[in-house]
């Protein structure tokens, strides 16, 4: 016997909805805000009281060996000037960004970069700078700054960049 | 702007049979594909373009049957140009020897009728060098609009019939869809079918958003979205589109997120002062429980079917590896044991296997292990290979595949547990992060 069932499918009609999200980016609340984007128009590179002096002269950045958060030698040269000119600047506040290279699993990197990010931030405050005025994020392998896939890109990639903020309170 | 796109809803009625002719025959080997490690050869099956009578989506039918079962690696058509005989009436007598002539395991007849703006698809399955129909024949009504899915379950019940497994074809995945260069990347959530097809998008690319899940319902999904500037998993209820933050702890960073089989539970990652480890939440109660409790980080959890136990990956003893832990959390039992490193367990609806991605010496793969770490089998490899899901039948995965340098970018593919099968999975752009959804009703 050949049997034919009959199998009805009813259908809701397909349904709009604004989208709920914020007009924000990506950045927004805390990385972006935390970017030199406003601040470093306050002054020069040569001015030791500027943002732009603290990212470029000093050099806001650090960069880390692969899958790991020790601070190497150079890096901790770096945040012993950054936590320093923190000190003599009270009026500014930090987020840590924390990064890691592409050569890593998405939620693993993630993780990675928050321990990057918090490996200097227990610097920073080991130097002075009250735990208060700091705050940290990871951005995982979402956010390259150099885009080739071999190590020279890669070393770039796997950073924590200390992102000033004006003002109280991150 | 955004365009949601809700789920449709089905009900589906089995209706009394048609009763028809052909009688039975028998032989000794009945049609049948086993989805093993074994070489298979494709099976050849024909399908004559499904019988139109009113309306013009017969043909495209036909195409999205013929291509469901092509993509599986199973089956391969038989050129229509081969065919002996042509089918002009549904109901007429099988002409079995034309469709032996040429080889064809499989015959697949189908009759579209549409009225308006609904369509009524009715198919036949035959087993040729058995003389006999493979199954009763079925119909499936429907709106017009969703011929797509018809013709999808379609090719469900011969996929299912041919080689004993449960159906997939009719599922959705939700996923990251991707524009713009690698240092701006612009991330929003989409969602669509299997196949690439009918493609929503969930958010806009205002916040970067991350590695969706679905809910075994299908009803929701949890992702990471940056939308506060900080990482924090988010719950999209899909039937609204309307979203909320979930579990708003002390700590920097809550992602990994993934909902128990119940629906009722989340585990996810939590990182306080830049340690993460696994907790899970009621989302009836909104009791949190921790689940590890190590310095190193912990990542990833997956549910068992039952929701008993829960895999999770972990760098404790140096590098990443995958452990399995009771649902109420505890030390957990290392199952991987190969070279490399093993990450993202993805434990199958089915119970029998863990999907993983391993790095090793450069390069990434997907692979498959049992839930004790044994047989592990590796089933893709390249520079970026990550994030599998799996199929609602357990026996498909998709994952990410990333090319590398300036101008690399994401692309979905899709494989079967035996490593055949192998090929991408059309989007209009880049794409990552896929989640397969239920097999919808």
């Amino acid at each position: 016997m050949q049997k034919i069932s009959t199998i009805v499918l009813f259908v809701a009609a397909l349904a709009t909805a604004a989208c709920n999200n914020p007009n924000r980016n990506g950045m927004g609340g805390a990385g972006g805000a935390g970017g030199m984007g406003g601040a470093g128009a306050i002054g020069s590179a040569s001015d030791p009281n500027s943002p732009a002096y603290f990212s470029q002269t000093l050099g806001d950045m650090v960069h880390f060996v692969v899958d790991q958060s020790t601070l190497t030698p150079e890096a901790q040269a770096i945040l012993t000037k950054q936590a320093a000119w923190l000190v003599q600047h009270p009026n500014y506040t930090a987020i840590v960004q924390g990064h890691a290279d592409e050569q890593g699993t998405r939620e693993y990197n993630l993780a990675l970069g928050a321990r990057r990010a918090e490996s200097a931030k227990q610097f920073l405050i080991a130097n002075g700078v009250s735990g208060t005025r700091l705050k940290t994020i990871s951005y995982g392998k979402e956010q390259p700054i150099a885009l080739c896939s071999d190590e020279s890109c890669f070393q770039q990639n796997r950073r924590a960049k200390t992102a000033l903020q004006l003002g109280g309170g991150v | 702007m955004t365009d949601i796109l809700r789920p449709s809803r089905l009900l589906a009625l089995a209706l009394a049979g048609i009763a028809a002719l052909s009688a039975p025959a028998l032989r000794a080997e009945p049609l049948r594909i086993t989805i093993d490690q074994g070489d298979i050869q494709p099976l050849p099956f024909a399908a004559p373009t499904f019988l139109s009578q009113g309306g013009d989506v017969a043909q495209a039918i036909t195409d999205v049957v013929i291509a469901d079962l092509q993509g599986t690696g199973l089956f391969a058509q038989i050129a229509p140009a081969a065919y002996i005989s042509q089918v002009s009436d549904f109901d007429a007598p099988v002409a079995y020897a034309d469709w032996k002539a040429i080889n064809a395991q499989a015959l697949i007849t189908g009759r579209v009728i549409q009225q308006g703006d609904q369509i009524s698809v009715a198919f036949r399955l035959f087993d040729v060098f058995a003389d006999a129909p493979l199954g009763d024949g079925m119909q499936f009504k429907g709106a017009t609009g969703d011929w797509r899915r018809i013709a999808h379950k379609v090719a469900d019940q011969i996929y299912s019939r041919i080689t004993g497994e449960k159906p997939y074809f009719d599922s959705r995945v939700v996923f990251v869809s991707e524009s713009g260069p690698k240092d701006a990347r612009k991330k929003q959530l989409a969602i669509m079918d299997y196949d690439g097809a009918n493609v929503g998008f969930l958010t806009d690319a205002s916040s970067i958003v991350l590695a969706p899940r679905f809910s075994s319902k299908g009803d929701r999904i949890l992702y990471t979205s940056f939308e506060t500037g900080f990482p924090r998993i988010r719950e999209m209820t899909l039937a609204t589109g309307k979203s909320r933050a979930l579990a708003d702890l002390e700590g920097n960073m809550t992602f990994a997120p993934r909902f128990s089989p119940d629906g009722d539970t989340v585990a996810f990652s939590l990182e306080q002062n830049g340690n993460t480890d696994i907790f899970s939440m009621s989302l009836s109660s909104g009791q949190v429980q921790q689940l590890t409790n190590a310095p190193s980080i912990e990542t990833s959890p997956s549910f068992s079917p039952d929701g008993s136990q829960i895999a999770f990956e972990s760098d404790r003893s140096g590098g990443q590896q995958i452990y399995v832990m009771p649902a109420s959390g505890g030390e957990g039992t290392r199952i991987s044991a190969g070279d490399g490193r093993y990450s993202t367990p993805v434990w199958s609806p089915r119970g029998d296997y863990i999907a993983f991605t391993k790095q090793n010496g450069g390069r990434f793969y997907i692979g498959v292990m049992r839930t004790d770490g044994s047989e592990e089998r590796l089933l893709t490899s390249s520079y970026l290979d990550e994030g599998p899901t799996w199929a609602p039948n357990g026996r498909v995965i998709m994952f990410t595949r990333e090319s590398p340098g300036a101008a690399g970018s994401a692309q979905l593919f899709s494989v079967d547990i035996s490593g055949r099968a192998l090929h991408p999975v059309p989007t209009q752009g880049a794409a990552s992060d896929p989640a397969w959804g239920p097999l919808l009703p």
